[in-house]
């Protein structure tokens, strides 16, 4: 059944909200992974709030599905969602990189509730998903995992090591998105390390493969619960993104990956996502 | 002396501790039939999982099977179990201090006939300079019955090393093992000879000669390489005129340095016998292999008559 109107419209504003927290968890003066963050938000925001079993009380409850960021340095966005969903206090989210703060450059488990692995190390993300999934089947149990890995991360070798893993235990309870924003730290993909054509490569490796719009709500809900239909195979969703979406002096900028906004360009991001 | 293969024993031990506990599972890089999990694998074919020859992935999914609840034990040969997947033991293992048991199989030179490939001399080295990480290494098959359980009972990021050849009982069936705990398996007053792995039962025969001579060594079995008890180093070491450390290892970063760190600032005469900083080669017979190394008892002889000269 398709998803209503309403929702639609909550889970945009919500994807929204997350952009606005990024922006804010950044500030000015700071380098920080905005890009790679703002092209995330519609998938997180449908993860958290439309899609996974979850509970911010209850953040181990063994039966939760469970969202790993293979590309770490996204965890802005997760942050983002675990605060709104109330994980933690807000309040944190103030608290990015300080010595001492939960909100690490890269997301770490011991340390924030609502984080499932130490990820950013890029490439290791998919084989722990895998490994979760693996225990899921083992023990007969329902939840399913999500992970969201990068395309530029991908030139890592593990993710076909993990890859070819999935496709061979079956793991029909693993969804992957690869969120294809074409630009790595150094320069659009194709100029810098092509890891093109997607569906091809995760095809042949045994996935079965969806591609969506990575930013329209519906597209997002509707491959996230297409996946659930399919047996026998893990599932890729190949998003196609645009680093930086919706701060227009960062959209598809390398610069962007781990860039510093001016006071200026700040103070413009914040308003683009003020209610 | 009794003789029994470290390797299978502990495949044998897995079994054991897996029919205790179903938490447990086991995951090999297509050396089961080496490291012995094939034991585990015929009779838990479910909580076995062959994952190719891809160690990374390998440990990073043990990882995902320990947060799900499993102590999973993943399998390879030293060299690649500690070697390969590095990075994912250090932050997906390490940092969150994941209930993952890394066993590092065939080590030291002990794979004599594979060559420099395949002999793991660097691991201990490379597993000590992560933060979280507990080193077990067992001196023969008695307490690689003791450690793999101690390593199931224990929570967090263990890595034992296990030799792939034959080897003599050395330690009391009675022995209580408790990580971190380095001790003594033969008394003595001149000499303490720090060792672990296949090294103690040489430092036992160097004793052994040794007595007929007049001189006494206390033989200590350090089969926690970390962490380490710097305060029972330092008393083990004291009383005795010199200290001779011996280990199937790199000079590098194993025991000879962390003795020597330890002891520093001690006018203590101090013997390292280790691999000088090479790479191995192969043999077709272990013992001439350690022999070419110089990791035999009449190098420990020749290392006591020269603090005692």
């Amino acid at each position: 059944m398709p998803i209503s109107d309403e929702k639609v419209a909550e889970l945009k504003k919500i994807a929204k909200k997350l952009r606005h927290d990024i922006v804010l968890m950044i500030g000015a003066g700071k380098p920080g992974h905005l890009g790679g963050s703002c092209s995330i938000a519609e998938i997180v925001a449908a993860l958290y709030f439309y899609k996974m079993r979850h509970d911010p009380k209850n953040p181990t409850w063994p039966d939760r599905d469970r969202l790993l960021l293979s590309k770490g340095h996204a965890a802005l966005t997760q942050y983002a969602a675990l605060a709104e969903c109330g994980y933690f206090p807000k309040k944190e989210l103030e608290t990015l990189k300080e010595l001492g703060t939960i909100l690490q450059g890269h997301p770490e488990m011991l340390r924030m509730p609502g984080i499932e692995a130490n990820t950013g190390s890029l490439g290791q993300g998919l084989s722990i998903s895998c490994g979760i999934a693996l225990a899921g089947k083992l023990d007969k149990k329902d939840y399913r995992v999500y992970c969201v890995v990068g395309d530029g991360e991908i030139a890592e070798g593990q993710i076909w090591e993990a890859s070819m893993a999935a496709a061979y235990y079956k793991l029909d309870n693993l969804t992957a998105i690869l969120d294809k924003n074409e630009v790595q730290a150094t320069g659009p993909i194709v100029e810098r390390y092509d890891t093109n054509p997607h569906p091809e490569k995760w095809t042949a490796f045994g996935w079965h493969v969806i591609e969506i719009d990575g930013h329209d709500i519906r597209q997002v809900v509707d491959a996230l619960d297409k996946a659930d239909e399919v047996k026998g195979k893990p599932v890729m969703i190949i998003a196609n993104t645009v680093k930086g979406k919706g701060v227009p002096f960062a959209e598809g900028k390398a610069d962007f990956h781990h860039g510093i906004m001016t006071e200026e360009q700040y103070q413009t991001a914040r308003k683009l996502f003020e209610d | 002396m009794a003789k029994q293969n470290c390797r299978v024993v502990y495949g044998e031990t897995l079994v054991e501790l897996g029919r205790e506990n179903e938490r447990i599972v086991a995951l090999d890089a297509d050396l089961s039939k080496s490291t012995m999990t094939r034991l585990f694998e015929h009779e838990f074919p479910q909580r076995f999982f062959e994952m190719g020859i891809g160690e990374q992935n390998m440990i990073s999914t043990a990882v995902g099977l320990a947060l799900s609840g499993k102590i999973a034990f993943a399998n390879s040969f030293a060299v690649f179990a500690a070697g390969r997947p590095y990075d994912q033991i250090r932050v997906s293992v390490c940092i969150g201090k994941v209930n993952v048991k890394i066993i590092g199989s065939s080590c030291g030179i002990s794979d004599f006939g594979d060559g420099a490939t395949h002999q793991g001399i660097e691991d201990i080295a490379i597993m000590r300079a992560i933060p979280n990480m507990t080193i077990l290494i067992p001196a023969d098959g008695i307490e690689t019955r003791k450690i793999v359980r101690a390593a199931v009972e224990y929570e967090g990021p263990v890595y034992i090393r296990i030799n792939r050849n034959e080897m003599p009982d050395v330690v009391p069936e009675d022995h209580k093992f408790k990580i971190g705990e380095p001790y003594v398996i033969r008394k003595g007053e001149d000499i303490t000879v720090f060792a672990h792995g296949y090294m103690v039962f040489k430092a036992l025969k160097a004793a052994e000669k040794l007595e007929k001579e007049g001189i006494s060594l206390r033989v200590v079995n350090v089969s926690t390489m970390k962490p380490i008890d710097e305060k029972a180093i330092e008393k083990l070491a004291g009383g005795v005129k010199g200290i001779v450390t011996v280990e199937e290892h790199s000079i590098v970063g194993g025991l000879a340095s962390v003795v020597a760190f330890i002891l520093r600032g001690r006018a203590i005469p101090m013997e390292a016998i280790a691999i000088k900083d090479c790479f191995g080669q192969s043999a077709l017979d272990y013992e001439q292999l350690l022999e070419h190394y110089g990791l035999t008892e009449a190098a420990i002889i020749k290392a006591v008559k020269k603090i005692l000269k």
